[in-house]
């Protein structure tokens, strides 16, 4: 058997690009690297490939404190923050959970950065019936520990666990029912919040689907009031829902959101990060690999080496440790509307790369991490949301991939699951899918059954597990995606019948995906590699 | 079709076990002298019970409920209320309350299977709002317990068959009932259902828990 050649990095040459963002695979281009789960593939891409990178890191704010002060003294639509401050009102705090911003920033967080400021100007303005929660609707609870990391130890000592606590979507005492929406959109949100004279919700936009009244009808809310627009019909009408103004997901949530203002006095405060995903030793991993330094590719063969020789427990250990460098980038506060709309064109800013034309064939390395396995494992429903939904819905305008292209991901496919974080999805993936994969049927035959499943919703509320409708919204979350693709490979499964039971085929390498997508969209077909992480989105002329 | 979830007691929805109900008995005899010599030799035997549960539950019965061999039914009977107020009430798991609730919200009936005695079990049964409980009961001959176990005693695999039997006779669907326990000698009672749920489990039952890919739930 003949030995295959080591894969060398060419050095840099002058290559064909759009701009700084769009390059074309020659024949003088170096490997692409390519996430796979824990591990970093590194390919050869066939001649004329597109390349889609994500643009540099937006500069940081200088003095994030100032803008976070600046932003409360002059909010967009309402009073300044101090000027709605009364001694002995009740104010609540919603944070966004831990699913914001991946992976987890390097502390401070930005959301202790801007409690400590608000706490010190509610502590000033004699307000001290304050309770700090957790804005997690089905998602598990922050154990203590991630509490602890988020708000710094100082905030967590003081608040901890009377006054800084998780929502609680099943607590029957927890809840208020705030009313209907004209198409009977059931309202329902923490009673805490409801029940406060002011609810200040502070907020990270990681995506274009964050913020806005997402952040306070769905981080506060419960299964009932998830239901309308968590279902598959609205995904399938949402194209994409990283883009509000086509998705019929931003409609339903913008809806709710209109009662819960005529309700609640909201103060909403949202931030933008810029796109440092890696920083320092790891920087690199952002880079276009034509113009790797010499000492890149030292760091980058001495990762790949030592990564191969970690089981791969060790390596998620690894990866999950190393948080990201974001920095603050935009800060507004005020009504919803407003600052949600002046924060979404910072997060556009920093993501969409135009790109001319949609591509036959679209690859995607899967990473380790979505914004539901934080310190755990990515697990097959995972691997799908990613691909499905959060790289095929990483447009505006029109998908990268046509209609009945090829969607070719990267990734193992392990077949391993968080008992503790997961337990419903482990049923979902090994009892229902091998009987359906139509997510209409899924919701109408069985997603009541797993929300009201006593042992999940037990799990939910005392343990760290996922809601057991989660892997239902997981998987209508892949809807539109399912419905747009004509095919999707995975390169590099480790096992058959994963990709399989998510209606998948497997190739064992990407060359031999990228040949089995050709055969079946055709020998000229065009191909994108869209280079996650870091995140970047797609404007398609 | 309908469904139920059965639930095991000690150390699943209770803290206490049958060694903790006899120890108040024994603490609780009439005269001091025999109230002291009872407890001291209950707590002697603990070791002795433990073996035995590990050995076999059946082994565990033989030796255990010996020990009631001349109890009067009627101080027993007596004494099942305070021993509920005072040492079972307080030990019930407060996740309990809620899984029971949230379970017969589903419609599911509730069903203790429990290898506690049934003076024991019923003014818990009472304060749980559980609809049907099997038990074990004691043999009383002139009223006085002989330290013998009525058929069918309940432990291990006899659970199971009683929930094949009780569900037919219920017209159950067992595929869409329920079952929590915490002990690896419940195996045979969780793998009759089609939704099995270790409970506060010990090591052997959560391995098994997590090779079979079964929820684990804590309610401590």
């Amino acid at each position: 058997m003949r030995e295959r050649e080591p894969k060398i990095f060419r050095g840099p040459t002058p290559r064909h690009k759009e701009d700084d963002q769009v390059v074309y695979i020659d024949t003088n281009s170096a490997p692409r690297m390519i996430f796979s789960g824990e591990d970093l593939l590194l390919e050869d891409l066939p001649v004329g490939t597109r390349v889609v990178y994500a643009k540099p890191p937006m500069e940081g704010l200088a003095n994030p404190g100032a803008a976070i002060r600046y932003a409360l003294n002059h909010p967009l639509g309402t009073d300044p923050l101090y000027a709605q401050l009364v001694p002995g009102m009740r104010v609540t705090i919603a944070v966004d959970d831990i699913s914001l911003p991946l992976p987890p920033m390097q502390t401070p967080d930005i959301r202790q950065t801007i409690l400590e400021i608000l706490l010190e100007l509610l502590d000033a303005n004699g307000v001290d019936d304050v309770h700090i929660i957790i804005a997690n609707s089905l998602h598990r609870r922050l154990t203590p520990s991630e509490m602890k990391r988020m708000v710094g130890s100082k905030i967590y000592d003081a608040f901890y666990p009377d006054r800084y606590y998780n929502h609680d979507a099943e607590d029957p005492e927890g809840m208020v029912h705030l009313g209907k929406t004209d198409h009977n959109e059931p309202v329902n949100i923490n009673r805490r919040a409801v029940e406060s004279d002011l609810l200040i919700y502070v907020n990270i936009n990681l995506v274009p689907m964050d913020g806005g009244h997402k952040s306070v009808t769905v981080g506060l809310c419960d299964y009932e009031s998830l239901r309308p627009h968590h279902e598959p019909q609205t995904i399938r009408d949402s194209n994409s829902y990283m883009d509000p103004k086509s998705s019929a997901l931003s409609t339903k949530v913008e809806r709710m959101g209109a009662i819960v203002d005529q309700h609640m006095n909201v103060f909403h405060i949202e931030t933008a990060l810029n796109n440092r995903m890696f920083g320092g030793p790891t920087a690199f991993l952002s880079k276009n690999e034509d113009e790797f330094t010499e000492l890149d590719r030292l760091k980058f063969e001495g990762m790949r080496w030592t990564l191969s020789k970690m089981p791969a427990a060790a390596k998620r250990k690894l990866f999950h440790s190393i948080p990201a460098q974001y920095q603050l980038v935009a800060v507004h506060a005020g009504k919803t509307d407003p600052v949600h709309e002046r924060i979404l064109a910072k997060t556009f800013e920093q993501y969409m790369v135009n790109i001319r034309g949609q591509s036959d064939i679209l690859i995607c390395g899967v990473p380790f991490i979505s914004p539901y396995n934080v310190n755990s494992i990515l697990n097959p429903l995972l691997v799908q949301v990613m691909g499905l939904g959060y790289f095929h819905n990483f447009y505006r305008g029109k998908p990268v991939l046509r209609k009945g292209g090829v969607l070719i991901l990267c990734h193992p496919c392990y077949d391993e699951f968080d008992h503790e974080q997961h337990p419903s999805y482990i049923e979902f993936f090994n009892r229902l899918l091998p009987e359906t994969r139509d997510a209409m049927v899924l919701r109408h035959k069985y997603e009541e059954e797993f929300a009201h499943n006593p042992s999940y919703i037990s799990m939910y509320r005392r343990g760290h597990a996922y809601h057991g409708a989660h892997p239902f919204f997981m998987w209508y979350w892949g809807e539109n995606g399912r419905q747009h693709v004509g095919k999707v490979i995975v390169a590099g499964a480790q096992n058959a019948h994963v990709p399989a039971m998510l209606g998948w085929d497997r190739a064992e390498s990407l060359t031999e995906a990228i040949a089995m997508a050709k055969s079946f969209v055709g020998p000229s077909a065009s191909t994108t590699l869209m280079h996650h992480p870091p995140i970047v989105m797609a404007d398609v002329e | 079709m309908a469904a139920a979830a059965f639930y095991d007691l000690d150390g699943t929805l209770v803290r206490t076990n049958l060694v903790h109900a006899y120890a108040y008995n024994a603490r609780n005899q009439q005269g001091l002298l025999r109230s002291v010599t009872r407890t001291i030799s209950t707590a002697l035997r603990v070791p002795l019970f433990m073996a035995a549960d590990v050995y076999s539950r059946r082994l565990f019965n033989d030796v255990f409920f010996g020990r009631y061999q001349g109890e009067s039914e009627d101080r027993l009977r007596y004494l099942a209320d305070e021993l509920f107020d005072n040492v079972i009430r307080p030990s019930i798991f407060p996740g309990a309350y809620e899984l029971i609730d949230k379970s017969r919200r589903l419609g599911l009936r509730q069903v203790l299977v429990t290898g506690a005695l049934d003076l024991t079990v019923r003014p818990l049964a009472r304060h749980l709002g559980i609809d049907d409980a099997v038990t074990n009961r004691l043999e009383y001959v002139d009223g006085k317990a002989t330290g013998r176990l009525l058929p069918p005693i309940m432990a291990a695999a006899t659970k199971a068959s009683w929930i094949r039997v009780y569900a037919e006779k219920e017209g159950l669907n067992l595929s869409e009932c329920y079952s929590y326990s915490d002990s690896m000698s419940d195996l045979p009672m969780l793998s009759v259902v089609g939704h099995p749920t270790a409970v506060n489990p010990d090591f052997r039952l959560r391995n098994t828990a997590l090779q079979h890919d079964w929820p684990i739930l804590d309610l401590r």
